[in-house]
Parts: structure tokens; C-alpha cells; sequence
């Protein structure tokens, strides 16, 4: 039932800040963002943090629990003991803005860079045929919620400011890997995904697939096939898919984006 | 107070269009307008790709036939009329009904990834209320599909696009002909605090809906009707806004996760309602207006599945009204499960892999938050607040309000739906009425070339001491949280699922009293990302809407979709052709009117004879 739950949520802005204990009543079956709109109704109420669908569905609720990244609505109390202190702070890989809101827009710049997808003509009645087998690869990708939790933990920027430039990061990785898996797109990304987005950078610690609140397979799914893609042009999607389907091959008919 | 505090700069940016809100409704929109040809901005409250649209699970309705050749705009016209219980605005439904394939392929063409049929084609799968399989879906995260397709579209365009920036107020100018128009809008960004003005001759309003003035709801934060609220402020009426959808499923264990959505495909998929006898109680709510079309057997119900053509279709999927109503009687009549629901199974009847595969999100949602496994025992579900009917007035085919330059389109607009909405109508409402409202609001924005709107600067330092208020408290002052807490829980126990004349006027007492502590809120800290501070403006939305459903509420003395009155419990015919319309008067309160709902060309009635 109820009890009283120490918690340290790092509070301040862009200037600097620290942690700041509170003491806050929780109940049976409560996660660490109700625990947070609590201090919020109660205690301060511009206690900044980000949340929409409460239910691991939006991706906005990302921060750093423990030091772990995590969702905030998909993290229950009972995950801990109830004397343990439950510490909160920002994603540490992004600037701050206030309390436990990062500025993200690295990723929204990153998105822009992505080639726009590019499919071929519909079938003559304005239908598209594609099989089950050959989307199944890319809607596991699809899952994706925009969490960040996985570029931020990533270390080839989650303390290296200087290599944001250069790397897209695992979450468009995936996006990247899932266009090239499209059973209908034109464009071969593979140049642009070793060049612009710096998937050579990526040396495949799979620190990304372990916090993915998804359970996308970011490294062996997609980070490594589309790094055998970037060096091995004679690469073959039926392989890959182990789909018996037959289908066009798209590195013979892509067009080279860069 | 700190400088900081009080700074009344704001920025300046102009464009043909501005869309506000950053749902499928507006989305598409903006993607509309900007195909156009106008200068387009896409605003919105949170980060890009959040808004509610992501959460939508089940599916898009359209009859495009991928599973049932025998399926048809007419028959879905048909369908989401009779869910409606004939309250549409015929000439929308008709709209939808016929436009929403070619949209739904539109999603593909910008690289959405459907669920597929053998064939290869988009899947369909059941709904309730739907006469065939039609809601194209991928798993039980459809609106995720649907939101990135779109948001990366409006990316690839080069859409600009405001986020975490909310709109408090529209502004209006007075063309050289003396009407009334609008001119632009104001906001503020909520990483900042700071302020900015829109000059724009064409907005169009895509800001969903209003759940959030509920208890339990499925609703986020951002659902404090503040589209709706601005429109009325702005001139424009509302329609249909005593009807409120209560869907029948949501969460209602642990605590922490009340009103939660479990998605209607889980009835789709074979999942039946049962109460703590273990009865499948569906069969004892069938009402007449839809016996002829629903089973009257657990046999008959089961065959449906497999066999359409011979079989009705099991009283579980009923529309959503009916089973919320069902649900709601069996608690009262203490048939209800442990926590105050009733069981939803679908364990005991398909097999777990079937069901991780068709429901991930589900299995994943009650594994992670309520130590339930759905394929193994059944879910305890209840009624939670979901969907606002009522919404903007607007005209069928460009979703132009009253208002000359102000458009209105997703949930926020109101009429296609009439008194209740069937499942997956509303992602693909958003693709038809988004696209339709982004494309006229581009072309009256090009009509107003030739005297473009201006605003004035005074509008500008009205809205500015209004979105101040908070920080110029003295003394005491009341907090926001507590504000919205009490008008939750008052607008869930007196303008909830049922309703009696006696407790909606005292929801309008309550409202009042509300009204005047909300002049009286008061916010701590600075304007940099503080909640508390955007709550504080957003509950006058909250408070001026939820004074719209009462008022409608008490007047229709009827039940009739999402709107059922204890002490008018019959459907009364001659309410089936009035609509009340909603508009603000001088003293700032709602006024109310009866409006004769447009009838539908013969042609379009036949098709229930
Ligand atoms: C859990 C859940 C499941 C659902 N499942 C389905 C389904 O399977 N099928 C179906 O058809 N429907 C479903 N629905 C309903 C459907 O998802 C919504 O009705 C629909 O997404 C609303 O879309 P919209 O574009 O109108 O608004 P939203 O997607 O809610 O977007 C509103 C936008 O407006 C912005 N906004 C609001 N106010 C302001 C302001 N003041 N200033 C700036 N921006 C503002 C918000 O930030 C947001 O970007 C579901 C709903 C929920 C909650
Ligand atoms: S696998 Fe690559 S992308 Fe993922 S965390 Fe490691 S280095 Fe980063
Ligand atoms: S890939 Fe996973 S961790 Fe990364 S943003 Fe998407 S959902 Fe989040
Ligand atoms: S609030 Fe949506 S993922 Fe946590």
C-alpha cells in the first residue's frame, strides 16, 4: 500500500542546478512520473518535465533514472525497494533546458538529413502490392517512439559534443536501415548513411538495443546490415530477409542519394 | 517579479497559413496548404510526433475492399450514420466515406507500412459498429504509423514548424468591406516563456479534443480544449458538444493507470465482455434500432468472425455508446470485477501467439503496468472518457467556420460524427477533413492577397497582459493542480456517462465558482518551461468548454449516443433533427441555440431504407 518515497530530482536550467530531495506519498502500482506529478501538484509546480501518453506509446517522458535511461511512465515504484532513494535527472547527452527537459532538437536536425522516401509507381489500380515477409523487417523499425533514449546513451556522443556533427546517431540508424529495407523505395542510402551519417563511427556495443523500450534489435537489426550493405555492394536482400518472395533487387535499380 | 517575468517582447512571423496543432488533422493540413502553394507553419504544444494521434491504436476506416469486396464508401456512409444515431452532418460522412481510401494510400505512398493481406494489399481488420472489416492497421500502433508517415512528409517538404509553442488567442481585423476576419495569433514557447505573434489571414485549427476536464480519460495534458475555446472567443460556434465518448475499455487497475485505452481490436480480434459470473452479458443490451444486424447467440457471434455473409455480428462490438452503457449497468448492478470493471477475455479464446502478434502494444502496456499477461487471464476494463463529438461548426467540404479565414479540422471540428463516433473514423476524419481544410484555408489565404490582414498592436498587449495574469497574483492566489483536480472530478460525478437535470445545473454552479477562483490562480517560478504557469492558461479553456458540454447536456432532454440522460431515457424523435449550437456571448459565457440539422438528399436516404 502507500508510502512515503524519498526521491533526488535534479532541478535547475541551462545556468546550472543540482538534486533536490523530496519526500512524496506513493501507492500500489504507481510508475516514477505519477510519483513526479505528485511533487508537481504538491510541491512545486514548475517542476519541469515532459509526458504525454503515460503509457510508453509517445516517447516524451525520457530521463535518466538511477543514471539509467528510462521512460518515466514505464518504470514502476515496485521496480525498487520502498526505503530505496529514486534519483531523476535530465538526459544527459542533450543541453539541458530546465529540471528534467533536454533540448532534443539534435535529433529533429538529424531527421532532416534523412532522403525523403521515394517509392515506385502503384500497380495499375492505384494499389501498391508488397508481402507481409518483406514489411516485417521495417515495421519492427516503425516501432520506434522517438524516445532518444538510445542516442542518449550512445557514447560516441553522449560525452563526445564534438562528434554530434558527424553521427546521426542509432535512432536514424534504424531509419536509414528500415528505407533501405523498403520493398518499394528507389533511393540507395548507403553512401549517405557511411558519409553524412557516420555509421563507420558506430563500433557496435549495443549500449543502443539495451535501453530501446521497444525491444528494437537497433545493432544486430539494423546497424550491422546496413554496415555490411555500405561495404558490400553485391549484398543480397533475399538472403538478408530470408524471405522467398521474389522481389525486384534494389541495389540494381536505386539511385544513389548523397 | 523579476524583468524576466513580466518582458512583453515578442517575435513576428508571417505566413499564408498557419495550422495549429501537429495531430494527423494537422499534419495533413499543413501538407495540404503547403502543396498549395502557401507559406505554411505548423504549430504545436509538445515535441513533434507526440500529439495524440500517436497514441490511436486500433486503425484507419476505409473501404478500400482489400478483404470484403462487397464493402463501399455507401455502406460505410451508412455505417458511421447509424453509429451516429443519423446526427451527422450527412454531407461529411459522405466525404469521408468516399475520400478515405485514396488517403489511406496516400499514407503509403509517403511510406507507411500497413499490416498486409495475403495478397499483399493493406489488411482490414474488424471494429465495432463497422459492417465489414475496414480499419487498415498495423499491430495495435496505427497512430503511430500514421503520425511519423506524416510528420516525416511535412519534414520532407520543409514545413516549418514551432513546437512546444502554444497558442493562447486569434486575432481578428476588419476587411475593407467591414467584415470581420482573421488576421493572426498569439503563443508562446514553452522552452522560453517568450512570446510570438502570427500574422497570418488563414488559420486552421486541428487542436483535438477536451478529455482532460474528465477524471478518467484516456486523454493526455494536452487535451484542454483550448481550439475550441479559441474559436468560441473568436466568433465561431460550436456543434454536437453534449456528446462525449466514453469508450468502454480502459484500464481501471492499478490506480496509476485508470482510464488508460485498451484498444476495441481487442474485440475485433475475438475478445468478448464478461461479468464476475462469468456471463457474456452483451447479449442482454442489444437494442432494437441494431437487433436486426447483431447476433443473438455466442454461436452466431463466433461464426462472424470467419463468415460474414451468414452470421451477425457479435453484440460486443456493438458501437461504442451502447457498450459503454452495458458495462456501466452491470457495475451498478454489482456484476462488476474486483476493482470496479468487468472482464475482457480474449485468453480463452485465441492463442498467445496470435494475440502478441495482433495486440503487441496491449500485451506489452498490461505485462508492464499491471502485471496482467492478456494471453493468459482476462483484462479488468471500464469506461474512460475518450473522444469529443462536438467541436467547431464548420462547412462540409473546406471546414471553413463562421469565422472568415478561421478553419477547423480533426477532433476539434465538429458534425461528422453526429452523436457518437465509431472506432477508427476519427484517423481517417483527420486525413480527409485535415487535407480539405488545408487546402481551402491556402486559397482564401491567396484571395486575401490583395489586403492582407493586419494585427493590431493593441490585440497583441491584451493577450500579453491575459498570458501574465498568473505572475501578477498578490497574496495568496489558488494553485492550478488543485483547480484542475476538482473540475475533473466534479465534471466525471455531474456531465459523466449518465446524467440527471438536477446534477448538470449543479456542474454549472460548479463552474461558475470555479471560474471565479480560476481569475485568482497564481503561479510559482520563472516563465522557463514551467507547467504550472501552462496549466494556468489552459484551464480557462478547460473551464469555457466544460461550461459548452454542460449547457448542451441539460438542454437536450434525450439519450442519444454519447449522451444518455437518466431522467430522459428514450431516444426522442424529435430531437433527431435539432442541433444546438454554441456561441459566446457578450458576458463571456456560452449562449445556445436549436438549429435544424441539414437533411440529406434522397439519393443518400434510400440507402437506409
Ligand atoms: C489512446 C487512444 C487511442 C485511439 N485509437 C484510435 C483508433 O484506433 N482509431 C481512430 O480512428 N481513432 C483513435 N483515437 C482517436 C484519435 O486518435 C484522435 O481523435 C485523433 O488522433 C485526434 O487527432 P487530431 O489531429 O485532431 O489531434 P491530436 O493528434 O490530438 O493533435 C492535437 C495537436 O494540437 C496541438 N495543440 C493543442 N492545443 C494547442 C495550442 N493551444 N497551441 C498549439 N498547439 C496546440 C497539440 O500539441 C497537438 O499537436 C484514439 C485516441 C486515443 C487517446
Ligand atoms: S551500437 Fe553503435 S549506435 Fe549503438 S550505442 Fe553502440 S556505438 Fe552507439
Ligand atoms: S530506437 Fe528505441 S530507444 Fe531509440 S528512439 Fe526509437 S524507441 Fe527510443
Ligand atoms: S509519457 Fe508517453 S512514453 Fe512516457
Amino acid at each position: 500500500m502507500g508510502y512515503d518515497l524519498s526521491m533526488r530530482l535534479w532541478r535547475g536550467d541551462a545556468e546550472g542546478g543540482g538534486l533536490e530531495d523530496f519526500t512524496v506519498e506513493v501507492s500500489e502500482g504507481e510508475v516514477v512520473l505519477d510519483a513526479i506529478h505528485r511533487v508537481q501538484a504538491t510541491q512545486a509546480g514548475d517542476l519541469a518535465v515532459r509526458w504525454n501518453c503515460k503509457a510508453g506509446k509517445c516517447g516524451s517522458c525520457s530521463a535518466e533514472i538511477n543514471g539509467r535511461p528510462r521512460l518515466l511512465c514505464m518504470t514502476r515504484l515496485n521496480d525498487f525497494e520502498e526505503t530505496d532513494t529514486i534519483t531523476v535527472t535530465p538526459l544527459r547527452a542533450f543541453p539541458v533546458i530546465r529540471d528534467l527537459v533536454t533540448d532534443v532538437s539534435y535529433n529533429y536536425e538529424k531527421a532532416r538529413e534523412v532522403p525523403a522516401f521515394a517509392p515506385t509507381p502503384p500497380d495499375a489500380d492505384g494499389k501498391r502490392r508488397m508481402m507481409q515477409v518483406d514489411v516485417e523487417r521495417g515495421q519492427e523499425f516503425r516501432k520506434c517512439i522517438e524516445c532518444f533514449l538510445c542516442q542518449d546513451t550512445c557514447h560516441v556522443i553522449r560525452d563526445h559534443e564534438e562528434n554530434k556533427p558527424a553521427f546521426a546517431g542509432p535512432r536514424f540508424f534504424l531509419r536509414y536501415a528500415e528505407l533501405d529495407m523498403h520493398p518499394l523505395d528507389t533511393n540507395d542510402r548507403r553512401k549517405l548513411a557511411q558519409d553524412a551519417a557516420g555509421i563507420g563511427m558506430c563500433n557496435i556495443t549495443k549500449c543502443c538495443t539495451e535501453v530501446c523500450p521497444e525491444g528494437i534489435k537497433i545493432t544486430d537489426n539494423a546497424i550491422i546490415p546496413m554496415k555490411e550493405r555500405v561495404v558490400d555492394r553485391s549484398f543480397d536482400p533475399l538472403v538478408w530477409l530470408g524471405s522467398k518472395i521474389r522481389r525486384r533487387d534494389p541495389s540494381d535499380e536505386r539511385t544513389e542519394v548523397v | 517579479m523579476a524583468e524576466a517575468e513580466t518582458s512583453t517582447e515578442y517575435e513576428t512571423h508571417t505566413y499564408d497559413v498557419v495550422v495549429v496543432g501537429a495531430g494527423g488533422a494537422g499534419l495533413r493540413a499543413a501538407i495540404a496548404a503547403h502543396d498549395a502553394g502557401a507559406r505554411t507553419a505548423i504549430v504545436c504544444k509538445s515535441l513533434l510526433g507526440k500529439a495524440h494521434t500517436v497514441m490511436a491504436e486500433g486503425g484507419i476506416a476505409a473501404a478500400m475492399g482489400n478483404v470484403w469486396s462487397d464493402d463501399g464508401w455507401p455502406v460505410h456512409f451508412r455505417d458511421t450514420m447509424r453509429g451516429g444515431k443519423m446526427l451527422n452532418h450527412w454531407r461529411m460522412a459522405q466525404l469521408h466515406a468516399q475520400e478515405a481510401p485514396d488517403r489511406v494510400l496516400e499514407l503509403e505512398t509517403w511510406g507507411a507500412l500497413f499490416d498486409r493481406t495475403d495478397d499483399g494489399l493493406i489488411s482490414q481488420r474488424d471494429f465495432g459498429g463497422h459492417r465489414f472489416a475496414r480499419l487498415a492497421h498495423v499491430g495495435d500502433r496505427t497512430g503511430l504509423e500514421m503520425i511519423r508517415t506524416l510528420q516525416q512528409r511535412a519534414v520532407a517538404l520543409g514545413i516549418d514548424v514551432f513546437m512546444e509553442c502554444t497558442v493562447t488567442e486569434l486575432f481578428k481585423d476588419v476587411a475593407d468591406d467591414g467584415t470581420p476576419r482573421i488576421s493572426g495569433a498569439f503563443g508562446y514557447w514553452r522552452e522560453t516563456g517568450k512570446f510570438l505573434v502570427f500574422e497570418a489571414p488563414s488559420i486552421v485549427l486541428a487542436t483535438g479534443g477536451i478529455g482532460k476536464s474528465f477524471e478518467v480519460t484516456s486523454n493526455s495534458w494536452e487535451y484542454t480544449g483550448d481550439g475550441h475555446a479559441m474559436a468560441l472567443r473568436a466568433g465561431a460556434s460550436l456543434v454536437n458538444m453534449e456528446f462525449v465518448q466514453f469508450h468502454p475499455t480502459g484500464m481501471v487497475w492499478p490506480p496509476s493507470v485508470r482510464g488508460i485505452l485498451v484498444t476495441e481490436s481487442v474485440r475485433g480480434d475475438g475478445g468478448v465482455l464478461r461479468n464476475s459470473e462469468g456471463k457474456r452479458f452483451m447479449f442482454d443490451y442489444i437494442p432494437e434500432y441494431f437487433k436486426s444486424e447483431t447476433a443473438d447467440s455466442e454461436e452466431e457471434g463466433d461464426r462472424w468472425y470467419t463468415d460474414k455473409a451468414n452470421n451477425r455480428r457479435p453484440p460486443e462490438l456493438l458501437p461504442r455508446d451502447e457498450v459503454a452503457r452495458a458495462i456501466n449497468s452491470e457495475i451498478k448492478a454489482g456484476r462488476g470485477s474486483p476493482h470496479g470493471g468487468i472482464f475482457l477475455d480474449i485468453a480463452s479464446r485465441r492463442d498467445a501467439e496470435y494475440i502478441k502478434r495482433r495486440l503487441p502494444s496491449m500485451y506489452h502496456q498490461f505485462k508492464e503496468l499491471a502485471d496482467v499477461d492478456i494471453t493468459a487471464e482476462p483484462m479488468e476494463i471500464g469506461p474512460t472518457c475518450h473522444y469529443v463529438m462536438g467541436g467547431v461548426e464548420v462547412e462540409p467540404d473546406s471546414g471553413a467556420s463562421i469565422v472568415d479565414g478561421l478553419f477547423a479540422a480533426g477532433e476539434v471540428a465538429g458534425g461528422m460524427h453526429g452523436a457518437n463516433r465509431l472506432g477508427g473514423n476519427s484517423l481517417s476524419d483527420l486525413l480527409v477533413f485535415g487535407r480539405r481544410a488545408g487546402e481551402s484555408a491556402a486559397e482564401y489565404a491567396t484571395k486575401a492577397e490583395q489586403g492582407r490582414p493586419h494585427v493590431q498592436p493593441e490585440l497583441i498587449t491584451s493577450a500579453e497582459q491575459d498570458a501574465l495574469a498568473p505572475f501578477r497574483i498578490e497574496g495568496g492566489g489558488e494553485n492550478a493542480y488543485t483547480l484542475q483536480k476538482h473540475l475533473q472530478e466534479q465534471m466525471q460525478k455531474l456531465v459523466g456517462i449518465i446524467r440527471t437535470d438536477e446534477e448538470l445545473a449543479e456542474a454549472q454552479q460548479m463552474l461558475r465558482e470555479l471560474e471565479d477562483r480560476a481569475t485568482r490562480l497564481k503561479v510559482s517560478g520563472g516563465r522557463v518551461y514551467n507547467p504550472g504557469w501552462h496549466l494556468a492558461l489552459d484551464l480557462n479553456n478547460m473551464l469555457l468548454v466544460s461550461e459548452c458540454i454542460a449547457l448542451a447536456a441539460r438542454e437536450r432532454t434525450e439519450s442519444r449516443g454519447g449522451h444518455t440522460r437518466e431522467d430522459f431515457a428514450a431516444t426522442d424523435e424529435s430531437w433527431g433533427d435539432v442541433n444546438l449550437i454554441l456561441t459566446l456571448g457578450d458576458d463571456g459565457h456560452a449562449v445556445l441555440k436549436r438549429q435544424p440539422l441539414p437533411q440529406m438528399p434522397e439519393d443518400l436516404r434510400d440507402l437506409f431504407d
